[in-house]
């Protein structure tokens, strides 16, 4: 059987190219696919009941035609649930189950779109095709290429979209060595954070000695706020699977493993999926393709704990162990996992792999800056219009993701900044909004590449409170292995703390600071060592904020409760009680027609009465 | 359910999570989330059976389960509030969300109320930053929230418990 893939992958491209053309260019026929996300976002907001819907709606109606399908991330998150039409491309954002049965009458049977489900662009133009958003224009997918066009769950799809045509041609066409100088040619770096070359990482692990090596996929994106690595598991499972293959028979490995977060079911389950499929068709196992080269991959789940993402924590986790960090040297690449050489890349590095293999390493060295190559793939989030996950090409601006993809800043408000690299990265002001997106650029300004978790805040947020809040994340991620981590990041968080109830003094920045580097030159992982961050570059471009925090016990934007209080004016309150309705907390006391009061000993502040009172009698 | 019951139980549950895997000590995590799946937490009695299966010691399992987050040694109520402590969630005002929730309950991140309804968690990102604030009801997700809404879903979750203590 295996003998004969070769045929029987070529038999599955050619059955299979009208559907992957109908998905990606428009087809011909009278065929029509409705697609529906079917990644995490879209899930939360209730997509898995919509595609029974259609599926029952296509039944009643008989439209044999009409096929309904699962499909990975698409992208615009916040406009979920997604459904798209294809052929003809239309794009419908927040649809709900009753809205299926319009969508069949009106535009499958009746060729007319139900334009109340378009999205409204940027422009305030309803826009009809998805390709005609703005949030797609500037963007690039390479990595996820696949996500949101075939169907996870189906390896035929993959296989017609080239699925494992790089494996083919890696096991008939290329040496080991070949591939490696390719992948180094190509000038791919690691997006799991650090970016390092992933040419010579493979390289180094190639060379290393020992009958034994592993392949280790880093699936455990720990980055709050960040879900590129979950959207390509989620939406295209077998590009990660492949490029694993490729690299186990580039190092000279028998076994992969993927490390993942339980936290992710969808994903797990698509791999598990996956992973069946492809052992089914031979593509992972013994003798793959016929030749004498064997590879396995397995599952294992993490179980919360940051620090599993830093590679040596990960490989410790993958033993059964506390995950915490090894010393480096020796590294991976010599004595990983199992004591055995070890090659470590993330999801989105590996996703990158089967193209740079299949359309070559000249063509993916031409996009991107002159040291940072490809395309990145972020989680954008926060206070954006378009909150969603994005793949630029390097070089692409903040600018241009923030207002061009990301259509700008909700509310009227204005752009602070913008944090990326989670815990590690650092928070970019408004006057670095024109960087070029790449890991030198980044690193200069004081932040980092890191996994891919963009952020954006808008002028309501208090720079100290946000970097009180990375901190507090770190100190309670922190592994306590290393004291400088350990303790330091406790300390920090102290003094912020104290910053943020107005008890600080002048000492305290200056204290701050100076433990913020020892922190980051002392720590022994990429944990500690970047932990102080988002401190250091809050205190560089916001200064004035820790000031008036320390010196005025001020705190502009209203966030730091200590400094701030609602307040009811007695002389415009109508005693209606609207407020006291609406507090979540009952805070609010006064009788009816009489002047409110708030209880400060119990208000949190949430600003639901200020929205609520219609005669603007509470501020902060 | 008697003493001896309970530990029947956990011992053929255990037995049969064993059974899927090999027998070496790198597989602990991964029988611990199953373990931590089935019973809602790490009773004192499986770590036992865990130790002696896979030839560890009872400090190492109760090591690497207080390590990681995701695996507790006391039971959680019937229903758990997760609120996303994500930083997209955070700037989106998951905080205040927190504090209503805690205020409401009357109790702190990690603890159980005393009747054993509710239970409160942090976690960090359930991946739904497109709807963000968002918090959950164990598998359900609560989208665009505020401290109005948690408070609100809680009122209809213990006005539905209170009909279904009636009805029996």
């Amino acid at each position: 059987m295996p003998n004969n893939l070769r045929s029987k992958l070529a038999d599955i491209r050619a059955k299979m190219a009208p559907v992957i053309n109908l998905r990606n260019k428009g087809g011909t026929g009278n065929e029509i696919h409705i697609l529906v996300c079917h990644g995490t976002g879209c899930t939360s907001s209730k997509s898995p009941a919509l595609i029974t819907k259609f599926r029952e709606l296509v039944e009643e109606y008989h439209l044999e035609n009409v096929r309904v399908i699962q499909t990975g991330c698409f992208g615009l998150c916040s406009k979920g649930p997604v459904v798209i039409i294809r052929p003809d491309d239309t794009f419908y954002s927040h649809v709900s189950v009753d809205d299926c049965r319009e969508i069949i009458e009106n535009h499958i049977i009746g060729k007319q779109p139900v334009s109340r489900l378009l999205v409204k662009d940027v422009t305030g133009l309803m826009v009809r095709r998805l390709n005609d958003l703005s949030f797609y224009k500037k963007q690039l997918r390479i990595a996820l290429k696949n996500c949101g066009v075939i169907d996870p769950e189906n390896i035929d799809e993959y296989i017609g979209a080239d699925g494992y045509k790089a494996l083919e041609k890696c096991l008939f066409e290329l040496t080991p060595t070949q591939i490696i100088d390719q992948i180094r040619a190509s000038g791919l770096r690691g997006r799991g954070g650090a970016g390092f070359p992933t040419g010579r990482k493979w390289a180094f692990t190639a060379a290393a000695k020992g009958d034994i090596k592993y392949v280790v996929c880093n699936a455990d994106e720990g980055d709050p706020g960040a879900f590129m690595d979950r959207s390509i598991l989620e939406g295209d499972p077998h590009c990660v699977l492949e490029a694993m293959t490729i690299a186990g028979y580039a190092i000279g490995a028998t076994k992969g493993f993927i490390y993942i977060r339980a936290e992710y079911p969808i994903a797990v389950a698509r791999l598990k999926v996956a992973l069946k499929q492809a052992r089914e068709y031979g593509l992972l196992g013994e003798a793959i393709f016929g030749t004498d080269f064997s590879f396995d991959i397995e599952i294992r789940l993490g179980a919360g704990a940051f620090v599993c993402g830093e590679e040596t924590a990960l490989l410790e986790s993958i033993e059964g162990k506390r995950g915490q960090p090894r010393v480096k040297p020796p590294f991976p690449a010599q004595s990983g996992l199992f004591g055995k050489p070890t090659l470590i890349n993330n999801v989105e590095t590996y996703a990158n792999i089967t193209k740079i293999i299949l359309y070559g390493y000249d063509w993916f060295n031409a996009i991107g800056t002159a040291t940072s190559k490809g395309t990145k793939v972020f989680a954008l989030g926060g206070n954006v219009n378009n909150i969603g996950l994005v793949e630029v090409p390097m070089g692409t601006t903040l600018r241009e993701i923030v207002y061009d993809i990301g259509g700008g800043i909700p509310g009227g408000h204005q752009f602070k900044a913008a944090q990326t690299g989670g815990p590690s990265g650092g928070c970019i002001p408004a006057e670095h909004i024109d960087t070029p997106i790449d890991y030198e650029s980044l690193m200069a300004i004081g932040s980092m590449m890191g996994s891919g978790g963009l952020i954006v805040m808008d002028d309501t947020k208090c720079m100290v409170d946000i970097a009180r809040f990375y901190l507090e994340f770190t100190v309670a991620e922190s592994c306590g292995k290393c004291t400088p981590c350990r303790i330091g990041t406790k300390r920090m968080l102290e003094i912020l703390e104290r910053i943020c109830a107005g008890k600080a003094n002048g000492d305290d920045i200056y204290k701050l600071e100076k433990l913020a580097n020892v922190v980051k030159h002392a720590s022994i992982c990429g944990l500690g060592q970047s932990a102080p961050n988002p401190v250091l570059s809050t205190l560089k471009y916001f200064r004035d904020e820790y000031n008036e925090h320390v010196y005025h016990h001020h705190c502009a934007t209203g966030t730091c409760k200590a400094l701030t209080t609602i307040q009811i004016d007695p002389l415009l309150c109508k005693g209606c009680g609207l407020c006291k309705r609406n507090c979540p907390v009952n805070a609010i006391r006064g009788e009816t027609r009489q002047a409110h009061h708030i209880d400060t000993s119990i208000c949190i502040q949430c600003g639901a009465c200020m929205a609520a009172c219609p005669f603007h009698a509470i501020s902060r | 359910m008697c003493q001896a019951c309970v530990k029947a139980k956990i011992e053929s549950t255990l037995q049969s999570i064993f059974s899927q895997y090999p027998p070496t000590d790198d597989y602990l995590i991964m029988i611990l989330n199953d373990v931590q799946e089935h019973f809602g937490y790490i009773p004192v009695y499986a770590q036992e059976l865990i130790a002696r299966h896979l030839h560890v010691s009872m400090a190492h399992v109760y090591g690497v389960i207080t390590f990681y987050s995701r695996f507790s040694l006391k039971p959680k109520g019937k229903y758990i509030i997760s609120v996303c402590m994500g930083t997209a969630c955070f700037v989106k005002g998951s905080k205040t969300l927190m504090d209503g929730l805690c205020q409401k309950l009357n109790i702190k991140p990690g603890q159980t109320t005393p009747d054993g309804l509710f239970s409160i968690d942090e976690v960090r990102c359930v991946g739904a930053c497109g709807l963000a604030p968002v918090f959950m009801v164990n598998d359900e997700v609560y989208g665009k929230a505020d401290a109005t809404m948690v408070s609100t879903t809680i009122d209809a979750i213990r006005a539905k418990e209170k009909e279904s203590a009636h009805a029996e």
